[in-house]
């Protein structure tokens, strides 16, 4: 409907967004929806500023009801300051906002709740202690509690959304994704008639964030208006009746999946075309086997895991979450405990008990939770990035104050690491560039092996792009690689092969030829035999 | 919240404007100190006297010593309610030790003791990951028991060997308390290690976030151990002084001293829950907490109510110094 309307939309971006204003603006276009609605929120020339930065310039935002609108965005484009605003977190500088055709102020959250605005967060907001049944009457729990209705009540609002959950567990013990369907119960029992998804499906594995998205699509379906952020495109794309462009505080262009793209996307978020993402390889060989696993057992989360891995070589591990690819990388790191199995440096039986040792032999892990545990967010760049390292910085235990901030320059300057300057704390950084101060530190170690646990989880396109590179320059480099994603177009785009798991054990093996999302489910499920069993050793092409 | 503001800027640039609750939070301690000196002028004439000021820093020295090692302990989100028993254990074991030893090797082995105090509460702490509060507990009661058990519930007198210890504890070095030089040289000493070296740095990383130093190889139960067996030996060496003084080593020294050292750190602004906190601003806290007391004593406010003002006025001073993150609405 789109596509007659005026000049070509990915052609026509250029350095300015503003290019794509007179067009890309909803209004005065044929809805998307059969019967045209009302807009239940209507945002227009929403200003905030955080000290002197304006964070966010004038954006136009509306949201009908029974409607999934993405808003996209490179982090920092001000999607959660938008969103912030409309959920009653930040006040405005500027602008108005109309919910139901009557204009609203939001004080507080609770304000924005009141009125059924709800917000389920990246960092989910739920007491881990408390049953789910708790949990989702949180806010409204009577001042005697009837336990048998309490649970009754959570029973039916999980099976509105298709699941089974136990309104008696301790939400702590539940999964990701069942801890995410309870916080969507929350916002359901408070008959919620807007819901913000900040990044959902960041934390899910393929077949749980497929599961997330039918939710989401349900809610939409019995006229609840979606708000949906997130960096998958292609999820995006299938979900959205309608996607938002954000980019510096800006709006670049309200669009909708019929005539868009994910490259179109990519180049509204980026301002400049990103066909190759992913990075490209860098010829090299591969060298000696650097890495030997050997029948690694540790409890029930890993089973008999053994492989191999050469100088040289990116290696994938793939599967659910859950199926014991992090626990693997942990295990050779030495920060869990194993029970059975041997790891072999360079033929070698290296012992690995904990992390100091494996530090030690070469072996660097960028673990998944960047926050928790990959940086000390209150500390400098400077102290994170020799924190693994200290002795080429320090002689007699007192630091070397020059040296250390030279070796740190160079590292930040080498991995284009953006930042006011080493001495800034690492909370100050983004997503990515705080993934990139992980990576110093073990390039600082500059070992032979490389660990990277989602890598790119939580990280904007650009940052993307720059990781892979970094990933590629590794391997080129001469060292061993593995990289474990929740994203299959990673992997497959990453690695010279991609192992499986499934249920702690290694359920086959990819190479090249056989990359698709199918064979790699197929494995993760187990339902199928490996379809290659030829590849032990690396197929490159 | 600040996290929240960092990533909804488009650049990862801090804002360039002066942060007032940072600016407060590090100073905040020095200004608390200058009002309740201002304070204290206009309370007393007597107080900005050469004697009463010496007086103030010598009755200080004891818990600022023991407030060296808490730090530390606290910086790794940890805490040592052991401190006031180790220094009575120190008291009663040196007046014992020195009138079979030498000076030196009676206050050598009081210090392995108080070592040996942290060593049990650090291993429980750093090797078999049991809670701070409760372990430092378990030793507060037996240090306290054996200090009783040494000295047969009664004061132990030093004897004529234990003279070497009442000159320094009531001698002068230009014109300074030998005691409160020893507390500034602990204070010094401590200052560097923390902001000099991979010891200090890496304390107060663990604090901050003690996984991610984990995952970096740092053998973090190491430095856990080595803060409690640090808090033990300076306890111990803040009960040497207390004999010192009074020539006599006395099991119940330094009781409920604990709390105070505890104050001392959180008024000079380090956080309970880790990773930040500073030597100058601790030394702060145990002079603005000595000061105080000092004032009472001055203005003749009877003993029981000086307890109540005490526990008021550390309140507020934490309300100061902590309590600029913002008042939370309720609803």
């Amino acid at each position: 409907m789109r596509g007659n309307a005026g000049p070509e939309f990915p052609s026509s971006v250029t350095a300015s967004p503003r290019h794509l204003l007179p067009f890309a603006r909803e209004k005065g276009f044929p809805s998307v929806l059969a019967i045209p609605m009302p807009d239940l929120v209507a945002m227009t020339g929403i200003q905030k500023r955080f000290g002197g930065l304006a964070a966010l310039k004038g954006v136009d935002f509306s949201l009908r009801a029974g409607e999934v609108h993405a808003l996209l965005g490179e982090n920092g484009a001000g999607k959660s300051t938008m969103m912030g605003v409309l959920s009653g977190k930040l006040a405005p500088d500027g602008g108005t906002i109309m919910f139901a055709d009557k204009p609203v102020r939001f004080g507080s959250p609770r304000d924005a709740i009141d009125v059924g605005i709800e917000m389920i967060h990246q960092e989910m907001a739920l007491a881990p202690d408390l049953s789910v049944a708790e949990n989702i009457f949180l806010g409204s729990l009577p001042p005697m509690i009837s336990w048998f209705a309490l649970r009754r009540k959570a029973r039916v609002l999980i099976e509105r959304l298709g699941f089974a959950i136990d309104p008696a567990a301790r939400v702590g013990d539940l999964t990701v994704a069942h801890q995410q369907v309870v916080e969507i119960a929350k916002a359901l029992s408070r008959d919620a008639k807007v819901i913000i998804f900040d990044e959902p499906t960041a934390v899910l594995a393929a077949r749980d964030a497929e599961q997330l998205l039918r939710i989401i699509r349900e809610l939409s379906a019995s006229g609840v208006g979606v708000v949906y952020i997130s960096h998958r495109l292609d999820e995006v794309l299938r979900i959205s009746d309608r996607m938002t462009v954000m980019k510096d505080g800006g709006f670049v262009g309200t669009v909708t999946p019929k005539d868009t793209g994910v490259n179109d996307l990519i180049r509204m978020m980026v301002g400049r075309p990103l066909s190759a993402l992913y990075g490209t390889r860098i010829a090299h060989d591969l060298g000696a086997e650097v890495l030997r696993v050997e029948h690694l057992s540790a409890g029930l989360r890993v089973k008999d895991v053994s492989f191999t891995l050469r100088a040289g070589e990116i290696l994938g591990l793939g599967g659910l979450v859950g199926s014991g690819r992090t626990e693997v990388a942990r295990l050779i790191f030495g920060a869990d405990k194993r029970d059975a199995g041997r790891i072999l440096l360079n033929g070698k039986e290296a012992a690995l008990r904990h992390p100091g040792q494996a530090v030690k032999a070469g072996i660097g892990l960028v673990p998944e939770d960047r926050k928790r545990q990959g940086v000390v967010l209150d500390m400098s760049i400077r102290v994170n990035t020799t924190m693994a390292r200290m002795a080429p910085v320090t002689s007699g235990g007192f630091i070397r104050w020059a040296k250390e901030r030279a070796t740190v320059m160079k590292l930040a300057e080498s991995l284009r690491l953006k930042m006011a300057g080493p001495e800034a704390p690492a909370s100050s950084l983004s997503g990515g560039n705080q993934q990139k101060v992980v990576l110093a530190k073990w390039l600082h170690v500059d070992g032979p092996v490389m660990i990277l646990d989602e890598p790119t989880r939580g990280v904007d396109v650009g940052a993307k792009a720059e990781i892979y590179t970094i990933i590629h320059r590794l391997a080129a480099e001469g060292r061993a690689v593995i990289v474990i994603s929740s994203e299959h177009q990673e992997l497959f785009a990453l690695c010279d092969r991609v192992l499986v798991m499934g249920e702690g054990r290694l359920r086959g093996e990819l190479t090249p030829d056989l990359y698709s999302e199918e064979n790699l489910l197929s494995l993760a499920i187990g339902g199928k035999p490996a379809p290659s069993d030829k590849a032990q050793e690396a197929t490159v092409h | 919240m600040a996290d929240t503001l960092t990533t909804s800027r488009g650049l990862d640039v801090p804002r360039k404007r002066i942060d007032f609750a940072a600016a407060f939070h590090r100073y905040g301690t020095f200004v608390i100190f200058v009002i309740i000196l201002v304070l204290a002028s206009y309370q007393s004439a007597d107080f900005f006297t050469e004697r009463n000021i010496t007086n103030v820093l010598r009755q200080t020295s004891g818990v600022g010593i023991m407030s060296v090692g808490m730090l530390f302990v606290i910086l790794t989100r940890g805490i040592d309610l052991s401190v006031g028993s180790v220094s009575a254990l120190g008291s009663v074991l040196v007046a014992y030790y020195i009138q079979q030893y030498a000076p030196e090797a009676s206050i050598g082995l009081v210090l392995l003791a108080g070592a040996a105090c942290g060593l049990v509460a650090g291993v429980t702490v750093a090797y078999l990951r049991l809670p701070a509060f409760v372990m430092t507990l378990a030793v507060m009661t037996m240090a306290r028991g054996f200090a009783f058990i040494i000295s047969k519930g009664q004061p132990i007198m030093a004897g004529d060997n234990g003279q070497v210890l009442m000159t320094f504890a009531n001698g002068y070095h230009f014109g300074v308390p030998d005691p409160v030089i020893l507390m500034l040289v602990v204070f010094a000493v401590a200052g560097i290690v923390l902001n000099f070296t991979k010891f200090g740095r890496l304390v107060k990383a663990i604090g901050s976030n003690e996984e991610a130093v984990r995952l970096s190889g740092v053998a973090v139960p190491r430095y856990v151990l080595a803060v409690y067996v640090i808090s033990g030996a300076l306890a111990a060496l803040s009960g040497v002084i207390a004999t010192g003084r009074t020539g006599v080593g006395a099991p119940t020294v330094s009781t409920g001293a604990e709390l105070q050292v505890i104050a001392a750190v959180v008024i000079g602004g380090a956080s309970l829950m880790g990773g930040r906190g500073g030597v100058f601003n601790t030394l702060l806290g145990a002079l603005i907490l000595g000061v105080i007391a000092n004032i009472m004593n001055l203005a003749n406010v009877p003993g029981y109510s000086q307890q109540v003002f005490m526990g008021v006025i550390i309140m507020v001073a934490v309300l100061v110094q902590q309590g600029t993150q913002g008042f939370r609405f309720g609803r």
